[in-house]
This record gives C-alpha cells, sequence and structure tokens, in this order.
C-alpha cells in the first residue's frame, strides 16, 4: 500500500512559478508593444522579433549544445530579454545588429554568467551597451514616428529625441526659451509621437504595464519610485536653479527611457538588490546617476548606464543592507 | 478597528478550513492503542506497567524523566499486550505501551461528570503539581511540558499570559472548535494558569478567520476578571511565539532568548482546555481534539481522539485514503510532517491529520534563483534565506551563525512562495543545526 510521498515541510506552495513571474512581465511588456507598432508600424513588430527570436535560439543553442544542460528556454526569461533590447533600439536598426545584439545579451551577458539568476548585469542593457559602441550611427538614428509607419527602411526620414534635441541646442549655446518651439509637447511626450527606441516613446503605454506588475506584486514600488525620484530631485535642482539651461523634471520623465528604465530595467529581479533599504539606495543611486549623465555627460540619455552601473554595485548593496532582524534591536538593549 | 499583527513578512496561504463549521465528534475506541512515551520534549518516560498488567483510562504508565519530561496515562481500559517500537511521525521507532482495549473504565478520581467547575481553591505551586502529574505538554505541536513552563526560574517576572489561539496553519480547525464548543472550560482553564503564574493579565489571540469563536469568547470572557480577546489579522506564521507575542503586547523577543526575557508566557489555547480538565476535574491529558481533513477525504471532521489511537484508525474513520498518489501529514501543510505510513498513533501534540492528493503531494522540482527577493519580503525573522540556503550549500558555517540561521522559526514561508520551487527551508533546517552543534561544542569547550 505504502506510495505515500515523504517530504520535509512546508508541505504548501504558492501557485507561482519563474515561469509564470516572466509571463506576467510578458504581459505587462504588451502595451507598450502596441505602441510601438501604431508609432513605428510594421518595422517596429519585424525588430521585436528578430531580436526574440535571437535570444531565445541563443539561449537554447548554448544551454543545450554547447553547455549539454537541460534546455531552459521555457523559462521565458530569454523572451523578456529579447523584448527589452528590442525596446531600446530605434525601428531603423539593421537586423543583423538587433540580432547580434540579442546574441550578445544572451551569450555573454547572461549565459557566461552561469544563466538565469547568476547574470550581474541586466542582459538587455548590456545589449544595448554592446550595441551603441559597436554601431553608434544606426543607434543613434530615430525614423520620425507614424509618418514611417509603413515603411521598411524608415530611417529615411528622421526625427530627434526631445533629449537630442536639447542637447544639441544647450550646446549651441541657446536657451530652452528660444528652442522651445521645436521640442514637442507633453502631450506627445505622454502617448509617444516622439522620436526614440521603440519601447520608450510612450509613457503611457509604460505606466500601464508598470501599474500592472506593481499590482500582481511582481516588483516592489520601491525601485520605480526612488528612480525617478532620484532623476526628478536632481533635475529639479537644476531646473530651480536656471530652468534657461535646464529642463524641467516632467520633461525628463517623459523624456527618454527612464520610465522604462524604472519599471522594467531597474526592477530586474536578478540584477536588483533584495532588502527594502537596499532597493532605496539602489535605485536612488541609478536615478540620480541618470539625471547626472543626462545633464553632464556626452550621451543626451543616461538610463541605461545609471541602471548598468547600479548593477555592478548589487553584491556590495546586498552585504550592506540586509533586512532588519526581528528581535535584533532588542537584543542589543 | 484595523486587526493586529507582527510586523514583518508572513503569507497568506489558502485556509481551506473545510471542517470549520464541524462539531467536535467523539471518535469511537479503537481496538488497540500504542500509547507513545515519548509525546513530549525531552527525554521519554519510563514505562512503570508490564505485559499483562491491567489499566484503566487515566492509569499513569509512564512516569516523566528528568527536568523536561511529562507523565504518560492511559487512554483505554484493558490489558497491556506488549511495550514495543512503533514508528513516531517522523518514521523513527519509539517506544509505546500497547493496550488491547476491553470497555471504558476510568480511574476513580476522575470527574467525568459535565458541570462546570469554575472555582480553583488551589494555591500556584499546587496548581503546577497536578499539572505535572497529569502529563500536559504544549499541545500546539512541540510538546514542552507545561508545567516546566510555569515555573518561573529566580530572576525573571512574567506580567503577561498569551494564551495562542490563532491557529494559523490551513487547513486545522481543532483549536478554533474548542474555542467555540468548549469556551467556558477553556476560560476557567486560562484562569487557572493565571492564578499559577500569579499574572493579572491574559490575552487570547486569535486570527480573524473564527468570527463565530471571537464572538462566543469576547461575551463569554466578560465574565472572567482579566481576560482580554485580541482579534488577529488572518497571517501565517501568526500563532509563531515570537510573532504572536509581537502582536498582542508589541514586544520584541530579543534574538536568541525566550518570551520570559519579555514577560510574557505562551500557552496554546488546546492546553488551556486540559488544565482546566487536569486541575478541576482530575483527568489527565489522554484525548485531543484532531482535525482529520483534506479536500479528497469522503468524511473530514474534528474528533475527540484517545492518544495512541492509529493513525490509519483514523485516517478510516474519515474514509480511508484516497487512491491517487498522496501525502498523510501529521499537523498542517505549513508545519506539519508528511508520514511514511499510518503506523504512528495520535499523540498529545497531534493537532490534526491532513492527507494531501494528486500533484499537490509531490513538489514541483527546483529551479534557479531568480533573486526576486520574495524570500527575503515573506521571512518573519527578517532573514536571508537565499543567502542562509547558499551558505549551507557551501558549508560557510561562521557565515551562517553571523546571519543569524539559528533564528529561523522553520514556519516554511521562503520555501512556500519561492516561485523557483527551491527547497530553501531545507538547507537552512540543515545549516541551522549544524550550526547549533557547533554553537553547543563550543560552549561546552
Amino acid at each position: 500500500m505504502n506510495k505515500l510521498t515523504v517530504s520535509l515541510s512546508p508541505h504548501a506552495k504558492a501557485p507561482i512559478d519563474t515561469q509564470k513571474v516572466m509571463l506576467a512581465v510578458i504581459l505587462a511588456l504588451m502595451p507598450s508593444f502596441i505602441a510601438s507598432l501604431y508609432f513605428f508600424g510594421v518595422r517596429a513588430f519585424i525588430v521585436t522579433a528578430v531580436s526574440v527570436v535571437a535570444a531565445v535560439l541563443t539561449e537554447y543553442l548554448i544551454t543545450t549544445i554547447l553547455l549539454k544542460r537541460k534546455n531552459t528556454t521555457s523559462d521565458l526569461s530569454a523572451v523578456v530579454a529579447g523584448l527589452l533590447l528590442a525596446y531600446n533600439v530605434p525601428s531603423s536598426i539593421p537586423l543583423w545588429q538587433i540580432a547580434s545584439g540579442a546574441v550578445f545579451a544572451m551569450g555573454i551577458a547572461k549565459l557566461a554568467f552561469g544563466g538565469l539568476g547568476n547574470n550581474p548585469f541586466n542582459p538587455a542593457l548590456a545589449g544595448r551597451a554592446f550595441m551603441l559602441v559597436s554601431f553608434p550611427q544606426q543607434m543613434t538614428t530615430w525614423p520620425q514616428p507614424v509618418v514611417t509607419k509603413m515603411m521598411l527602411n524608415p530611417d529615411a526620414l528622421t526625427a530627434a529625441t526631445p533629449l537630442g534635441i536639447l542637447k544639441e541646442h544647450i550646446k549651441a549655446g541657446e536657451t530652452i526659451q528660444q528652442f522651445s518651439n521645436k521640442l514637442p509637447d507633453y502631450w506627445h511626450m505622454f502617448i509617444g509621437n516622439i522620436g526614440g527606441s521603440l519601447g520608450e516613446t510612450s509613457a503611457l503605454a509604460i505606466l500601464i504595464g508598470g501599474l500592472f506588475l506593481l499590482l500582481i506584486r511582481v516588483i516592489s514600488w520601491r525601485i520605480p519610485f526612488f528612480y525617478l525620484a532620484g532623476l526628478v530631485s536632481i533635475t529639479g535642482i537644476f531646473y530651480l536653479i536656471d530652468p534657461t539651461r535646464y529642463a524641467d523634471p516632467l520633461f525628463h520623465l517623459l523624456a527618454g527611457g527612464v520610465l522604462l528604465g524604472a519599471f522594467f530595467m531597474a526592477t530586474d529581479l536578478v540584477t536588483s538588490p533584495m532588502s527594502p533599504a537596499g532597493q532605496i539606495i539602489y535605485a536612488l543611486g541609478g536615478g540620480i546617476l541618470a539625471a547626472l549623465i543626462r545633464l553632464f555627460g556626452s550621451y543626451p540619455e543616461g538610463c541605461s548606464y545609471s541602471i548598468l552601473i547600479m548593477n555592478a554595485f548589487v553584491p556590495l548593496i546586498d552585504r550592506a543592507l540586509p533586512p532588519s532582524r526581528f528581535g535584533k534591536e532588542a537584543s542589543r538593549a | 478597528m484595523s486587526k493586529i499583527t507582527f510586523p514583518k513578512g508572513g503569507i497568506h496561504p489558502p485556509e481551506n478550513k473545510i471542517t470549520e463549521h464541524l462539531p467536535i465528534e467523539t471518535m469511537p475506541i479503537p481496538d488497540e492503542v500504542a500509547i507513545l512515551l515519548s509525546q513530549h520534549l525531552g527525554a521519554p518516560a519510563k514505562p512503570i506497567v508490564a505485559k499483562g498488567d491491567k489499566v484503566l483510562v487515566g492509569t499513569l504508565i509512564g512516569e516523566a524523566q528528568g527536568f523536561i519530561s511529562a507523565n504518560i496515562h492511559s487512554s483505554v481500559s484493558g490489558t497491556v499486550v506488549k511495550i514495543d517500537e512503533i514508528p513516531d511521525a517522523n518514521g523513527y521507532p519509539k517506544t509505546a505501551v500497547v493496550i488491547k482495549v476491553e470497555g471504558d473504565e476510568w480511574e476513580p478520581s476522575c470527574d467525568l461528570s459535565s458541570e462546570l467547575k469554575k472555582e480553583c481553591p488551589l494555591s500556584p505551586s499546587d496548581i503546577i503539581e497536578k499539572i505535572k502529574q497529569a502529563g500536559i505538554v504544549g499541545m500546539g505541536g512541540a510538546g514542552f511540558p507545561t508545567h516546566v513552563k510555569l515555573m518561573i526560574p529566580e530572576g525573571k517576572s512574567v506580567d503577561t499570559l498569551i494564551i495562542n489561539a490563532a491557529e494559523c496553519e490551513p487547513y486545522l480547525t481543532a483549536d478554533h472548535r474548542l474555542l467555540l464548543e468548549r469556551t467556558e472550560e477553556l476560560l476557567v482553564g486560562v484562569s487557572i494558569l493565571k492564578k499559577a503564574l500569579s499574572v493579572d493579565r491574559a490575552v487570547i489571540g486569535i486570527e480573524s478567520n473564527k468570527p463565530d469563536a471571537i464572538k462566543k469568547l469576547s461575551e463569554t470572557a466578560l465574565e472572567y476578571e482579566g481576560i482580554e480577546i485580541k482579534e488577529l489579522k488572518t497571517k501565517y506564521p501568526q500563532g509563531a511565539e515570537k510573532q504572536l507575542i509581537k502582536a498582542v503586547t508589541g514586544r520584541e523577543v530579543p534574538s536568541g532568548r525566550l518570551p520570559l526575557d519579555v514577560g510574557c508566557v505562551v500557552i496554546n489555547a488546546g492546553t488551556a482546555h486540559a488544565v482546566y480538565r487536569a486541575v478541576q476535574k482530575n483527568i489527565p491529558l489522554i484525548e485531543r481534539v484532531v482535525t482529520v481533513t483534506g479536500k479528497a477525504l469522503k468524511k473530514p471532521a474534528n474528533l475527540m481522539v484517545r492518544t495512541g489511537t492509529p493513525v490509519s484508525v483514523v485516517v478510516d474513520y474519515a474514509g480511508g485514503l484516497p487512491d491517487d498518489i498522496c501525502k498523510v501529514i501529521s499537523g498542517g501543510p505549513m508545519m506539519g510532517k508528511a508520514m511514511p505510513n499510518l503506523d504512528s498513533t495520535i499523540t498529545k501534540t497531534t493537532s490534526g491529520i491532513l492527507v494531501i492528493t494528486g500533484k499537490e503531494a509531490i513538489r514541483p522540482e527546483p529551479t534557479a534563483c531568480i533573486r526576486c527577493a520574495k524570500c527575503v519580503s515573506v521571512c518573519p525573522m527578517g532573514l536571508e534565506p537565499y543567502l542562509l540556503e547558499k551558505l549551507t550549500e557551501n558549508k560557510l558555517w561562521d557565515k551562517a551563525e553571523e546571519k543569524a540561521i539559528t533564528d529561523c522559526v522553520e514556519c516554511g514561508s521562503c520555501s512556500y512562495i519561492c516561485p523557483a520551487a527551491r527547497p530553501l527551508l531545507d538547507n537552512i533546517r540543515y545549516g541551522k543545526s549544524t550550526v547549533m552543534m557547533i554553537k553547543r561544542k563550543r560552549s561546552a569547550k
């Protein structure tokens, strides 16, 4: 009769697994995908598809053929990385370039470090950084949204990003008031009708997905909140000091990739700290760095690097800021 | 009013209290019982009967040996068949007195009348002695001898008695039914415990998912002096001693210390009821309420069961094991023990027999840790389960000790929540016991 299962407690398991967590992230990324299809058209679909397929294929081939391990692609983490990488590039990117970015993201940034859970850097951002140094021109050519919708080679009609316009004119010595007519209005920035990477232009779509992840508690509110708080406070201080040279914090929130970064990149479970205090320091540091790079760096955008830099500090933060223990304070008293 | 709870961590697994509305039913006495001589923490009791002896219900058959030990009484009347080893809930062989049941004759000293006896003229030390004689142990699961808990060491003082009626384990409803059906007896038991400890204040902490019991208790407790009822948020592990004290009094037991250090003694609700029976009715601890439960069982129930009743008999009474591959747990799903077979018997600490079937009975295969930090956020002790698991795997005992692995209360919240199905608590248990052994060796030097 003995067919009883024996194991240590607990004998109950929450109905979540890694695949469901990743599926939730994929769902949360869908509003941005739809927005990218609307603003950048068929090319957005092709770029995203190539990125995802390349990422999944790379993981599959490396784990099963090279490492002779179990195929882990069903955990969907490669799909997430592929999506995020595509969201970080312009729709006009040559397909072989996005594919090589995906191969780098999975092969070097993730699997070379031991695969899911062991990578110190966000694979999608590492892939983007690789692409930015390898293909600087293609990575900074931004097709005009909506207008280029039906084009398969949209880089003929380009539009600068709001941050690019800002950087260029400030460098030329103009005040913001002098060129403000060249900047898109906040409504267009909010819905995403501006130049930029596939998944970063529509603040609205990112917020919908981000709020969904917050509601189902896949991510904690601390990281997006404090990341954006860091950005707003630094850009806010400089705006107050000299509004003719520094854009206001709302502009900085809506321009570039900080919203995508705050909700989907900085919150990457693997590469962010474990304790609440650690998450706050990490996010605040990332937001401040992003602001400083934007204000004083040579690139108009600072989101990717701010997060990659903070990724490097995560082991240190985890060690320095463990969670507060029950009874620890009391035992000192 | 917002319900009180402990501030850090915790989970809310499906409650599955499928037996909550089923009144306590008296289980028929089996043909034969095997009463374990070790139903408590500490040294097993020493058998004082031999094969062929006649015993009555309540006859002392095992004498406490050593400081932390408890008396064992016969739960049936009949003849001692043998003294032999049977598996306990963990599957370890333990000595038991096997008795063939003949009728149901009780020791004459036992008062079997249903009359509620409220007054207790005994002195604190007499009360404690009676509790000791009756073999009462903590009925929540650990089985710490109650009389030892009530003897406050020199230099310590206690001002609050906390009655643990949280019953935060999913499925279990034994305490719930007892609170509801034996309210007065239980409250008299609490008063007696108050007197034994010489404290003015007793607080019964009970989770909000037992509204009927809360109502009944609150109304009835008005007639008793110094007994408060506190409704707790339904959250696991609300019934863990340190978490309960924090929720009820706001006091935080320091790491590595005991409730006594913050002036509290925590006693399980079922134990308080057993104290009433022992002190007022001279009935030793020979039966208890056991929740026999599980979604696949034909007849789940709350049963008053004699100690020594084979688990197989109890399961058969509830309709027998389903065919589906299954797990039989002594206790609840979070902290209970999965039994290798049904040969063990009901003890003073068996709060439930839980049968789970099918996929639920098998653990999912672990995958890589994705550092989601869920284990950190649910740990009620503020530990880092993911790290403790790694430190244990790498046998870094110094680091594990520094990271307070011995503070782990083994509630299992981390393993429950982990999306990667990591065996976090399994590893932490191993690490914890190794670190404790190292600590003991060090202090022995």
